[in-house]
């Protein structure tokens, strides 16, 4: 395509990108620098139907003049990034030379909002995703192989956990884990142990969270790679089996090398989904055990008090997780490409 | 056909008029706010009202969108029904509106302790008051032979032998979701427990201290005996438990309580059983281990004075003193409206009041410090960490978001 020809191609594109896209983001970037001015406080009296009594408020007059002479607030460059809400550095070096051992400085990081947030997204990306693939992959290879008058019902059935609303399918399985629900009482009644609760157990909340994430996304994968199954070349399926390749054989060497690019796609898409995980923390009332960085930001954003340069700073942090999350992938990719070119 | 006309044009004229008297209004009202029983009855009060259109959104989740649907200009909501917890968030936003020339106008049916003053303003209008206090199975206490508990260590005492006894295995309840709520228990202890959440007069925090350790075990020994899931349990959650006849003592909220047996399904012992007493003490204090409520409501700032007129004039209509005639509208709170007489539902409230609880404070960090303690304290009830660790990580946790927030 020349250059010209592209570039109206893309422009509206880019526009768009542009607005709705880049700009937010550098606003973003703009609150998380900024946080609001020096509260001017007043005592006054105050009168409920109670008693009267002297209460500490907000002059609204004087704070009223501050923010129209500077409507931003005050900068106070990456010090929101650094406070213990978010990266801690304070935090973390004194719990690196007060802590005797490495057990001793993880648990003073885990103590941290941002670590602790951190520790089960890890956890949950790093289980999630290549169970999500894997169990894509055999749906997707099992469905290709029963009989076609039966495949339209099955795949109905499969996607309906992608199709259901994750807030409402988070919430379906909490009341069955509940442990006076039909998969809580059936754990409780298996291991022996009426005190057994999923939801008591930091362990087991993981576990639960984790399966979530799996029976939530697995249909995706399953749509991607059936789709790709659909376009495998027959001659070279009948190729490898006149050569005397096993089933596993052709799924390794043909059926694999074919979805590759699929797999990457997936691969991509889950890593950026599961970085941002949120809903099944709500749904489960989790916050307790599992939090994650999109959860920060609804919880600075959720209290009486709203924080927006926190919740900004958060946001901040969350894209550059994604970008450090992705360039590994991103770079196989590009080196894919230019081995083909 | 032209008599007809004015014959009928007649007849609208003294239709509208004397609808007027009921409540007449001629500009929009919106209104946001909690969701339990008194708070519904004042917004279909409200809705009574004729001549405008009047929408309530009433949700659990009001205080997280009071504020935004406040700030623009002109304001979603033209009313918000607060606590005396979440004025401040709207104090501190400035989004409601002084209502002393409102009262004049049209606010004679009105008490003078209804009316929240601050800095010699109206702010709002109170129409309930409202505490945490002992709700408990008569039966139960009966079975085991001891009296109503008055402090949380005879709640406990009797919590061990009702678990003893084999009549339920968890039998304390407790609204100690992570979050909102978990804080709020904790309030109540450190309170009750003689502790102040403010170095006195400034925004330092002062929750790491004796009380505050102190409350932590106290809610940590309750929590022994109650549903294993208990971080999970907010108000509805735990009077579910209650209603399902797992649960004989908590401390529960009183406008949540009058009506807590009257919904379908609950057991008739239950309903039998059900009784309420004032709240508890705790380690040896004489300050109940709770806070003192007052619900009411206020006028946007980002509305037209033809909308804060409407919208004074409904909620008035709405918290009128006709609408106690209804012996359900009577026992749903301690209402503060002229000519009200306490029902039996309203004796823990009013029990909470003449034991000098102390209300819950109208500070405009107070709403950092509760966010911080709802995060931090659920690793201490799940055992991860001491009383003190999990004390001094709520106030690094406040000391951090107020200083964000200009308070420090």
């Amino acid at each position: 395509m020349k250059h010209r020809t592209f570039f109206w191609f893309f422009m509206p594109t880019g526009l768009a990108m542009l607005l709705f896209i880049a700009l937010p983001i550098l606003s973003v970037v703009v609150q998380s620098m900024h946080t609001p001015h020096e509260a001017v406080l007043l005592t006054v009296e105050t009168c409920t139907p109670f008693k009267c009594t002297e209460e500490t408020t907000i002059d609204q007059d004087a704070t009223a003049a501050i923010r129209a002479a500077e409507p931003l607030g005050r900068f106070v460059g990456l010090d929101i990034y650094l406070d213990r809400a978010h990266l801690a550095i304070g935090e973390v070096g004194s719990a690196w030379t007060n802590a005797a051992g490495w057990s001793e400085f993880f648990s003073a990081l885990s103590n941290l909002p941002f670590y602790r947030a951190m520790s089960f997204t890890l956890v949950f990306i790093f289980t999630v995703t290549p169970m999500v693939i894997l169990l894509g992959l055999l749906i997707a290879l099992s469905v290709n192989s029963i009989y076609a008058q039966l495949r339209g019902v099955v795949i109905f059935f499969s996607l309906l956990p992608f199709v259901i609303t994750p807030l409402i399918g988070a919430l379906v399985l909490y009341w069955m884990i509940d442990s006076r629900g039909i998969l809580g009482n059936l754990l409780q009644w298996m291991a022996g142990d009426p005190s057994l609760s999923l939801k008591a157990s930091t362990g087991l909340m993981w576990v639960s969270l984790i399966i979530y994430g799996i029976w939530h996304a697995a249909p995706f994968a399953f749509v991607i790679f059936y789709a790709g199954l659909q376009t495998l070349p027959k001659d070279q399926m009948e190729a490898a089996q006149i050569d005397g390749a096993s089933r596993l054989q052709r799924v390794r060497y043909v059926i694999l090398p074919h979805l590759m690019p699929l797999v990457t796609f997936v691969t991509l898409i889950q890593l950026m989904d599961n970085f941002r995980v949120f809903e099944p923390i709500i749904g489960f009332n989790a916050e307790a055990h599992a939090t994650s960085l999109s959860w920060a930001i609804f919880n600075d954003l959720g209290g009486e008090t709203r924080q927006f340069s926190s919740a900004a700073a958060t946001s901040v942090i969350t894209i550059i997780g994604v970008a450090i999350l992705l360039t590994p992938v991103l770079i196989r990719t590009w080196r894919d490409f230019r081995g083909k070119v | 056909m032209f008599v007809k006309k004015l014959a009928l044009a007649g007849v609208m004229t003294v239709l509208a008029g004397t609808s007027a008297m009921a409540c007449g209004i001629n500009a929009r009202v919106s209104v946001v706010g909690n969701e339990f029983p008194a708070i519904q009855t004042v917004g279909a009060g409200a809705q009574e009202c004729s001549g405008a259109e009047v929408t309530t959104n009433l949700t659990a989740d009001h205080q997280k969108i009071n504020v935004p649907g406040m700030q623009g200009n002109p304001a979603e909501y033209t009313s918000a029904i607060i606590a005396n917890s979440s004025i401040v968030a709207l104090m501190n936003e400035d989004v409601i509106r002084p209502l002393d020339d409102l009262v004049a106008k049209h606010g004679k049916n009105l008490k003078k302790n209804q009316l929240v003053t601050i800095n010699g303003k109206v702010m709002a209008v109170a129409f309930m008051a409202n505490a945490q206090h002992l709700v408990y199975r008569a039966d139960v206490l009966e079975e085991i032979g001891v009296e109503p508990p008055k402090t949380y260590e005879e709640m406990l005492a009797a919590a061990k032998m009702i678990r003893d006894k084999g009549i339920m295995p968890n039998p304390v309840g407790g609204a100690y979701k992570a979050g909102w709520n978990l804080a709020q228990e904790f309030n109540n202890m450190f309170l009750g427990m003689g502790g102040s959440h403010f170095k006195s007069g400034s925004a330092e925090p002062n929750v790491s201290t004796e009380a505050g350790v102190k409350a932590l075990n106290m809610m940590k020994a309750l929590s022994e005996y109650m549903n294993p899931d208990f971080l999970t349990h907010d108000s509805n959650a735990t009077n579910a438990e209650f209603r399902a006849g797992n649960v004989a003592i908590m401390n529960m909220w009183g406008s949540r309580a009058a009506t807590l047996v009257t919904a379908d399904g609950v057991p008739q012992e239950v309903v039998d059983g059900f009784a309420i007493a004032g709240p508890m003490t705790a380690g040896g204090g004489s300050t109940p281990a709770s806070t003192l409520w007052w619900d009411g409501w206020t006028v946007a700032k980002n509305v037209s004075d033809a909308e804060a007129e409407a919208t004074f004039v409904a909620m008035t209509h709405a918290i009128r003193p006709e609408i106690l005639a209804d012996g359900d509208v009577a026992t749903q709170a301690v209402w503060l409206i002229d000519g009200y007489k306490p029902t039996p539902a309203a004796v823990g409230v009013f029990a909470a009041a003449e034991a000098n609880t102390i209300p819950y404070p109208m500070l405009p960090y107070m709403g950092l410090l509760h966010t911080a303690l709802g995060n931090e304290l659920a690793d201490f009830m799940q055992g991860k960490e001491s009383a003190e660790q999990a004390l001094a990580d709520v106030e690094a946790a406040y000391v951090a978001a107020a200083k964000e927030k200009g308070f420090l």
